[in-house]
């Protein structure tokens, strides 16, 4: 099994989400994240004092899935989520060793 | 002999509604301040303002009134601090002035010392101890407060109305440059808060300083057109001034706010709110609508650039006590000296109205005096304070938030751990917002 962790701009969870629908995901989880990558922070001006505003706020969506779909999942969402502008966050894959169902007990794919 | 007593019911009415008014913008500040402040010290923002209550008001009934309104013992210095100890000899309807029961005024007089006290809090946002704060309070009331109430509102004894003349209607020096002088001493001894300026520290919530400047502006009415003591001409006067200057330091505020910064803030509006109030207050009852306007716009434009000073000289002037009340007190008193009309209520008479320069000059004792009593005194004020009992909360408590290191209690609890679990179906995050569902039920439909 794989978890696809993905950082991506806050106003296109919505596109992916209907995505990884359409692809037969049947669950995932969400959390309003900050922070920066090649993009860096930008400066703003207010009350006449100039901040840099170092984190900017993405969104995390994590799903676990069996071996076969997590390339889908990948490009499903790489694709929904780009812009084509600067910012636009990463995906990626880390391997899972188990999962397990908490109301039933059932362990491994069956559990997703 | 007891005369006849000829109270007038006009002003009596007229002066307990301007008395709860200006009661009113003591929590109207509470909420202007609280708002700027960061979440975690939101309520310890607002029990700074809120105490005032507690101590000065308590104050003004042993000692305070007297001081300021009691015979004068000094020059024009000071009232006789004994004479109306707990109000006492004030309890009889032939005690009185021009209709209006002394006690009315006493009352009236209190809100003024109490919201004084509450405007120097903005300067010392996130960082102090509670208890010290009440001690300055206490301190600063009866040792700047009431001997420059005394100058300034004892229209017959004390030395800046009545012995040079100078115009302050409602409280220019009095009230805005002597509390916005004591938070440039009272920050600058405090010392700034952890990681200021570097980190933003922006409004936690703008419609609260919203509300606040709202209710600030409505108390306001009670504050300058219930300076008049009486209800005549003169309070109808300033108070039609209060409306159209605060109108025009909004324009002024948002104007620079556009140029400078490429957008108009809504801490910018409410701000230029309290800027115009500001230097109306002096000169309400001394210009014309024209004038009073002018003195707004000037206000709205020196306060905007006044609110940048702190970070030019670097004190941490948290909610920019310094840059509105100061600033805004200086513009008012000192406009006076161009501004005044003598066909006004003061009748007062500046270089545009061919009193030459005479007004300005006796305007900018009054209000030098009162920056340097005010700066020197609070200096050693909080100097004592902090040796005695120290200014500020512990690096930890600071960091936390002062309102659990002081209050034990916190502004929202959103965190269902902390308010005992099993809450963490609501969730305020906007991830949760409801999608809208009805167009695609319709579709399968």
């Amino acid at each position: 099994m794989k978890m696809v962790t993905a950082i991506i701009k806050p106003f296109v969870l919505e596109d992916v989400k209907g995505a990884l629908e359409q692809l037969g995901v049947l669950g995932m989880t969400v959390s309003e994240v900050q922070g920066y990558g090649r993009q860096k922070g930008h400066t703003e001006v207010y009350r006449g004092a100039e901040y840099s505003v170092d984190f900017v706020p993405k969104v995390r969506i994590e799903v676990v899935t069996d071996d076969t779909a997590a390339e889908k999942v990948v490009d499903a969402i790489a694709e929904t989520a780009r812009t084509g502008k600067i910012g636009d966050g990463k995906v990626w894959v880390t391997p899972v060793e188990t999962v397990v169902r908490v109301r039933t007990g059932e362990r491994g794919a069956d559990a997703l | 002999m007891l005369l006849a007593v000829e109270l007038d019911s006009g002003t009596i009415a007229w002066m307990l509604t301007s008395t709860a008014l200006v009661l009113l913008m003591t929590p109207g500040l509470a909420l202007f301040y609280g708002g700027q402040a960061r979440s975690k010290s939101v309520l310890n923002m607002m029990m700074m303002v809120f105490s005032t209550c507690a101590t000065v008001g308590v104050l003004w009934v042993i000692v305070g009134y007297s001081l300021a309104f009691g015979d004068d013992v000094g020059g024009g210095l000071l009232g006789n601090p004994g004479q109306y100890f707990m109000l006492s000899s004030l309890l009889s309807e032939t005690v009185q002035t021009d209709g209006l029961p002394d006690v009315a005024f006493v009352a009236f007089q209190a809100m003024f010392a109490i919201l004084t006290v509450g405007l120097i809090a903005g300067a010392a946002a996130d960082r102090m101890k509670f208890n010290s704060w009440m001690v300055f309070s206490l301190l600063w009331a009866t040792l700047v407060y009431f001997p420059i109430a005394h100058w300034v509102f004892d229209l017959d004894a004390g030395w800046i109305a009545n012995g040079i003349g100078a115009v302050d209607f409602a409280g220019g020096t009095a009230v805005h440059i002597n509390a916005g002088t004591a938070a440039l001493v009272l920050c600058i001894v405090l010392g700034k808060r952890r990681g200021w300026p570097r980190e933003a520290m922006r409004p936690h919530n703008l419609t609260m300083v919203m509300l606040g400047a709202g209710l600030l502006w409505f108390g306001w009415f009670g504050f300058n057109a219930g300076s008049a003591a009486v209800a005549n001409f003169a309070a109808t006067y300033a108070f039609l001034n209060t409306v159209v200057a605060t109108c025009t330091a909004i324009c002024g505020w948002l104007i620079i706010e556009q140029i400078r910064d490429g957008k108009a803030t809504s801490l910018g509006a409410a701000s230029g709110i309290v800027a115009g109030l500001v230097a109306i207050t002096p000169a309400c009852a001394a210009v014309t609508p024209l004038g009073a306007m002018a003195i707004g716009f000037i206000a709205g434009i020196a306060c905007a650039y006044g609110v940048g000073l702190k970070y030019k000289l670097g004190f941490d002037d948290s909610f920019d006590v310094v840059g509105v009340h100061l600033v805004g007190g200086l513009v008012g008193t000192l406009l006076i000296g161009f501004f005044a009309w003598d066909g006004a209520p003061a009748a007062a008479s500046g270089v545009f109205y061919g009193g030459g320069w005479a007004q300005l000059g006796i305007q900018a004792i009054a209000a030098v005096a009162v920056i340097a009593y005010s700066g020197i005194v609070t200096a050693i004020i909080a100097l004592i304070v902090k040796a005695i009992m120290g200014l500020r909360v512990d690096d930890d408590s600071e960091a936390a938030g002062v309102d659990e290191g002081e209050h034990a209690e916190s502004g929202y609890d959103f965190s269902s751990l902390r308010s005992g679990g099993g809450g963490l179906g609501s969730s305020h995050s906007t991830l949760s917002a409801p999608t809208q569902v009805t167009a695609t039920a319709g579709k399968e439909g």
